[in-house]
């Protein structure tokens, strides 16, 4: 069963067992504005829960983004390389990378729907 | 101006066999060789081809659509765009600069040197420091000059655990862009609803890794940093030294001197405090002072005064290393240079306060109708969190882009980061009180017709050669080449 | 009070202005500057100068420089400057503008820069060009950093010991930063040493490679297969070029270079005394996300016209702060409208009669200063373009000979060591001129 979890620099992981797509959430992809441009990591590459994976970048805005946990990477979303814009349209469609999760019980250091959703109307704040 | 006519390119303006170029037809006697053939370029690059008349005819009308501070009024905050005299740029003619060769002997450009060293003491002057290297191009590369000398002190002492550098959160982001360039890690402080430095913040994170602590007083919101004094203190007793970013030095002309404030490094931005003109980015200058002891590790080369009066040029031992293939912009000093004997002390005393007196004559005049989110008086800046009437959804960007259909350069717009609609306005002192007052009438205008008329402020400007460019397409899909714009077809 | 035309404000206008923000004095408004801080007397600096007195201080300036006849380059070379440039350059609405940031009353600064980025694209063969660097060196610098920014962690960089010395000056201060390690490839005869290069290559860990053309020397090393070799091992591959020699030169692109950089003044900009010069920095599309400095892209407004603006801003420090790409903010701005302009007057053409005049009063003068049987070349058997080594043959010096020529108003070069010197010609160098500089040299026979 596909599970979303937030890290609370706003990147979500769908996990299913040891497989998760990580992305942006919808509040960030929206505080951004329009995406012209992730630079993504490459397959193969290791992060560590916390480490920086690539950034993400509007006209006036750019963003690192952060592993929600210690993972491989398996496959990087290509499309977004000529069509960033996918993440405005629909951010838990558009993931931006997929990963071999190393550890899943990290998955419980995370926020779940609920927990964010209140964390970033505290933020709005 | 028609525009049909002359809103082309330069490329669009090329025919085949035109010749834009007068050059000899020397006969050197016997025929050199050619080089082999393939270290020959084999495709020729494409140019234009252009006559002089039709070339100057283009840059004259593109002028046209520009905007300096000789066509108006440039109050944009933190720039300091102050009128640039004119005699500036005859004072770089008549010095006989253009011929010299960056290595000729030395015995053959003293006069050169010589403007270059006593500018180079006048700003030590200004700034309270010992010694100053001009060499550095711009602003940021001051910055970054300043903290490799910061780098090199802690290293000739053995201190290498200075790794780090505290910057605070309204810094300009050249801050910790030249402390990262420099090597440092970048600790951010926080600042105070007055948007001064929480003292208490800074002196939890002042340890035996901090290298340096980066201050621009006034700071970015035009308040000056009163806790100045006890701010130098605590950083020296924590070993650290102090960093005076000089973009905000105008308002301290005549007032006082950074040195005397207790800071050790500092930049200033001749393109600024000192009237050279911008050039639409540049060139620039941003010479670096330091205070006494810490001379010796500024960066090569250097110019220095031999016993008889006469000028050389050093490479020092100690220096940090070097910032660019000789001793900078110039022409740049020059120009400088003729603004301070212009101005003479005297003047130079009053540039600080008027141009204080400028910034909160106007902050005074529009602050009903403006958010001021900060009390007291301003220095030579200040900053409005936009219209006080947020109901209209008039924006700071809105507001900005209305000034332009009169005439008026955008102040500085989403700077500093410690409000959401920051809209920073730096007057300057060579601004008359008539031009104060017709901008005054303007945002006043504007800030009206925002509550009765939302929509005609929201869609200006109305009048300007281009309106609403699609910025976010020029990012998704970059066209940064005549070559690229042709396959577009733009 | 002093009257000053830069400072229009009246007594009246002063008391009026404090009356509205509600202070009797100037100094109410430093309120909040401690006492203890207050200058407590005037900056000890002259009085004020008038006009006509600043006229007379700076033709006494004046007079303490010597205009030369100029044989010196070493990277910086005396070219002809189209009289129509300084003449445009001097229009206050480039001049005194800042930064494009309001690209609807900025088409004029943004125009000109596209143009420049555009030529210089197509001047060495690569697809694109940001807005400007500092200079040739510092533009090498930030070259490096690109390197390692666009790999993941590697540290190393390759320099050839054949560009020049203040270039590898400045960027062994840029890689103490960053913790770069720069490796120096050895010279051979006067071009770098291909086999120590592909071995410090081997090595691992390379993340760029900088090689100059024409080199220090002025010598036209053959770069055939480099980029290959650098690819072949994840590096790139960077070329730092005078950008005039471009005109002529099988271009970085044609070598298969990844970035080109280097100086441009040698597109016609005044000698200055060192500046403001022009760094420029040109790469593949591939790496428009790691350039530094401003980029000016196309677009079109609300009404559909042709619109220049700031693009790709996210790289830059106002927003990425510490991540950016390089702090570098200020460039050289109007020093572009320089470039375009010139290139835009010489097109192709110009350009290579430039480079063929250049090229024919160098070896000409050569040939003159070898004739005189005192110097030879100090490598003869390599293609030089319009600069070289050459040799002083005892009893005659380096110092001897620079300090004759001085004497008759002659820059013979630049001194490389007691026995050699760089000499340099272009077109502003007539034959008249190279046979001045050869009877001196002979002059020194007896």
């Amino acid at each position: 069963m596909e599970k979303i979890y937030y890290r609370s620099s706003h990147e979500y992981i769908k996990a299913d067992g040891t497989t998760g797509y990580v992305g942006i959430s919808e509040y960030a992809a929206k505080q951004l504005g329009v995406v012209t441009y992730v630079d993504m990591p490459e397959a193969d590459d290791e992060f560590g829960a916390g480490e920086e994976f690539g950034a993400i970048e509007s006209r006036k805005a750019a963003s690192d983004l952060f592993a929600p946990v210690d993972c491989t990477v398996l496959e990087v979303n290509e499309d977004l390389e000529s069509n960033p814009k996918l993440i405005n349209e629909n951010p838990l469609e558009a993931w931006i990378m997929k990963v071999e999760i190393s550890d899943p019980s990290q998955l419980d250091d995370l926020m779940d729907q609920e927990a964010y959703d209140a964390f970033c109307a505290s933020e709005q704040h | 101006m028609n525009k049909a006519l002359y809103s082309n390119l330069v490329f669009d303006l090329s025919r085949k066999g035109c010749t834009g170029y007068s050059l000899p037809h020397y006969d050197y006697g016997k025929a050199a060789g050619e080089l082999p053939e393939n270290l020959r370029r084999q495709t020729p690059p494409s140019l234009p081809e252009i006559d002089e008349p039709s070339a100057v005819r283009h840059y004259t009308n593109s002028s046209n659509n520009n905007f300096g501070v000789d066509t108006g009024f440039y109050p944009l905050g933190s720039c300091t765009m102050k009128y640039n005299p004119k005699i500036n740029e005859a004072a770089v003619a008549m010095a006989g600069i253009a011929p010299l060769h960056p290595l000729q002997p030395v015995e053959t450009v003293q006069g050169a040197l010589r403007v270059y060293r006593t500018l180079e003491k006048a700003l030590s002057e200004i700034g309270g420091m010992a010694e100053f290297t001009l060499n550095p191009f711009a602003g940021a590369h001051g910055e970054y000059t300043g903290l490799m000398v910061i780098r090199r002190y802690h290293m000739a002492r053995g201190d290498e655990a200075r790794r780090r550098v505290i910057v605070p959160d309204s810094a300009h982001g050249t801050n910790p862009a030249s402390a990262a360039m420099a090597g440092f890690d970048i600790v951010e402080v926080k600042s105070m609803p007055d948007g001064t430095v929480d003292i208490a913040d800074l002196d939890s994170k002042l340890d035996e890794t901090i290298a340096a602590v980066m201050m621009t007083n006034p700071n970015t919101v035009g308040m000056f940093e009163k806790g100045i004094p006890e701010i130098a203190e605590m950083v020296h007793k924590a070993g650290a030294l102090l960093y005076y970013d000089g973009a905000n030095l105008n308002p301290m002309l005549g007032i006082a001197r950074p040195g005397d404030m207790g800071f050790d490094v500092m930049h200033i931005n001749l393109h600024k405090t000192f009237s050279t003109p911008h050039g639409g980015g540049g060139p620039g200058a941003g010479p670096v002072g330091v205070r006494a002891g810490l001379e010796e590790y500024l960066p090569n080369p250097r110019v220095s005064e031999l016993p008889d009066g006469t000028l050389a040029i050093d490479f020092g031992a100690d220096a940090f290393g070097r910032v660019g293939a000789w001793l900078g912009n110039f022409t740049v000093y020059i120009k400088a240079f003729a603004y301070i004997l212009s101005l003479g002390s005297e003047n130079l005393m009053r540039v600080g306060p008027l141009a204080t007196l400028n910034a909160n004559y106007i902050m005074h005049s529009l602050s009903d109708l403006y958010e001021q989110p900060i009390a007291g008086p301003c220095k030579h800046e200040f900053v409005f969190d936009g219209l006080r009437d947020k109901s209209t959804g008039v924006t700071t960007l809105h507001v900005a882009k209305a000034l332009l259909d009169y005439g008026f350069h955008a102040p500085t717009i989403y700077f500093p980061l410690l409000f959401h609609e920051s809209l920073m306005i730096e007057p300057t002192e060579t601004e008359s009180r008539p031009t104060l007052d017709a901008f005054i009438a303007t945002m006043r205008k504007i800030a009206l017709e925002a509550s009765a008329e939302p929509d005609t402020v929201k869609n200006a400007p109305y009048t300007t050669p281009i309106s609403h460019p699609d910025e976010d397409e020029a990012a998704l899909n970059p066209v940064v080449t005549y070559r690229q714009l042709c396959a577009k077809q733009i | 009070m002093s009257r000053h035309p830069y400072l229009p404000h009246t007594e009246e206008d002063i008391q009026t202005m404090l009356g509205r923000c509600g202070a009797t004095t100037l100094d109410d408004l430093y309120a909040d500057v401690p006492d203890a801080l207050r200058l407590k007397e005037p900056y000890r600096l002259p009085a004020p100068m008038s006009e006509p007195e600043l006229e007379r201080y700076f033709a006494d300036i004046a007079s303490q420089n010597r205009r030369l006849l100029c044989f010196a380059g070493a990277g910086f070379y005396n070219h002809y400057t189209p009289a129509a440039i300084p003449s445009l350059m001097a229009r206050s609405e480039f001049l005194t503008a800042y930064t494009p940031y309001q690209p609807e009353i900025s088409q004029g600064t943004l125009q000109y820069i596209f143009e420049y980025q555009s030529m210089m694209a197509e001047l060495t063969g690569l697809d694109i060009s940001n807005a400007s660097m500092y200079d040739g060196a510092t533009a090498t610098a930030e070259a490096m950093l690109m390197a390692v920014n666009s790999v993941r962690k590697k540290r190393r960089i390759l320099v050839a010991s054949t560009v020049a010395p203040a270039v590898q000056q400045v960027l062994a201060t840029y890689a103490a930063g960053p913790g770069i390690t720069i490796e120096v490839i050895p010279e051979d005869g006067g071009v770098t040493d291909r086999t120590a290069f592909e071995a410090m290559l081997g090595a691992g860990d390379v993340a760029g490679v900088i090689v100059s053309q024409p080199n220090y020397y002025g010598i036209v090393e053959d770069y055939d297969g480099w980029a290959d070799t650098c690819h072949s091992s994840k590096a790139l591959l960077i070329m730092n070029c005078h950008a005039s020699t471009l005109g002529a030169l099988r271009s970085p692109g044609e070598w298969g270079a990844d970035i080109a950089c280097g100086e441009a003044q040698s597109l016609g900009m005044p000698l200055n005394y060192g500046g403001p010069y022009l760094g420029y920095l040109c790469c593949r599309e591939n790496l428009i996300r790691k350039m530094p400095g401003r980029i000016v892209g196309a677009t079109t407004d609300a009404e559909g016209r042709r619109s220049f603006v700031l693009t790709l801003q996210a790289r830059e420090q106002h927003i990425r702060r510490q991540k950016a790409t390089s702090n570098i903010c200020s460039n050289q701005g109007i020093m572009t409208l320089h470039a375009a302009f010139y290139l835009a007057l010489m097109g192709a053409e110009g350009l290579r009669k430039v480079n063929t005049l250049s090229y024919n009063a160098a070896h000409a003068l050569a040939d003159a200063l070898c004739d005189t049987g005192m110097m030879r070349l100090k490598y003869p058997d390599k293609p030089f373009f319009n600069e070289f080594a050459i040799e002083t043959i005892e009893p005659l010096s380096a110092d001897a000979l620079l300090a004759a020529c001085l004497k008759k108003g002659i820059l013979a070069g630049v001194r490389l060591s007691d026995s050699s010197i760089l000499v340099a010609a272009t077109e502003m160098n007539s034959p008249a001129d190279i046979a001045l500089c050869a009877e001196t040299v002979k002059s020194l026979k007896s």
